[in-house]
């Protein structure tokens, strides 16, 4: 019954840990965002792994996009995706105009930079998500102005 | 496009999950990345400790409660307010030292070693050891 606020602060500390180290380490800040995506990546392969124990197979991609927007959106971030677009040709953008992870932040322009590090994580759940969906992915994530944020994800069909 | 309804589990058990399995994925990677359990030991305590110092004013928040006038209401605000609101567990206080200024928490169900098994070369690690820090943090603040 773990209260949402406790993955908020876990994560925000999450973020000063791995960015503190290894800039002490080695002064490379994309390793940590490799590792907090990793993470990500981990943790989202669990929790659609436990989110979609009984129910049935998704008929195709889209659909377990959509699912990816409603299901595990709210149970994750307790609000639903606000908007999907996609070309039909493996590319989908998710709009989150009031990211969750974000809001804490700022609204508007400030502290845009630092952004991108509390969207590893997120982007690393999706990917997971997907990947044990069976999609292969890469996600990428921009912010023009918090706390809306847009997921970019390509699938990579083989 | 009709599917029946996703039923699986609740939106508030799965956000749960999500924290345990993220703390475990914390500490699988803090574990990589260094040598010792010590270490990682110390890592956790000191996350606990910047966590629990902006818990206490949720907690606080939340809970409404007033000063405690002695260290046994602490222990009590501890184990059956604030553990109860955010972790949905109740640990039983026990264990008092003679000076009356040392206690345990006995926690039967910790949710967050849900899926968890230590293997035997880190059995000096405590993998619990970020709730330390969390009250260590909370406590220094009040």
């Amino acid at each position: 019954m773990a209260d949402e606020v406790l993955f908020d602060y876990l994560h925000m500390e999450m973020i000063h840990e791995f960015f503190n180290e290894n800039y002490k380490k080695e002064g490379k800040s994309e390793e940590s965002m490799t590792t907090l995506e990793l993470l990500g990546f981990r943790v989202g392969q669990c929790v659609i792994e436990r989110l979609t124990k009984d129910s049935p197979r998704f008929k195709d991609e889209l659909d377990a996009m959509k699912f990816t927007c409603k299901d595990f959106w709210m149970s994750v971030y307790k609000k639903q995706i606000d908007n999907l677009r996609t070309n039909h040709q493996g590319v989908y953008v998710l709009q989150d105009n009031k990211f969750r992870l974000l809001t804490n932040l700022s609204s508007g322009k400030q502290y845009v930079e630092a952004a991108p590090r509390f969207l590893a994580f997120p982007c690393g759940l999706i990917r997971g998500a997907l990947s044990n969906l069976g999609i292969t992915s890469v996600v990428t994530a921009e912010v023009a102005i918090m706390p809306a944020c847009k997921f970019q994800i390509q699938i990579q069909r083989v | 496009m009709s599917r029946p309804n996703v039923k699986g589990l609740d939106p508030k058990k799965v956000s749960g999950e999500l924290f345990t399995l993220t703390y475990g994925a914390i500490v699988a990677q803090l574990l990589k990345d260094y040598e010792s359990d010590e270490e990682v030991n110390k890592q956790l305590d000191r996350m606990g400790y910047n966590i629990g110092v902006r818990l206490i004013e949720d907690f606080l928040a939340r809970s409404g409660i007033s000063r405690c006038n002695d260290f046994r209401e602490t222990s009590d605000a501890i184990a059956k307010i604030g553990f109860k609101m955010f972790l949905g567990i109740t640990p039983s206080v026990s264990n008092w030292s003679p000076a009356g200024d040392e206690f345990s928490l006995q926690i039967e169900s910790n949710p967050l070693v849900d899926f968890v098994e230590l293997p035997d070369s880190h059995s000096n690690l405590s993998y619990c050891n970020i709730l330390c820090g969390v009250i260590r943090g909370a406590l220094e603040m009040v």
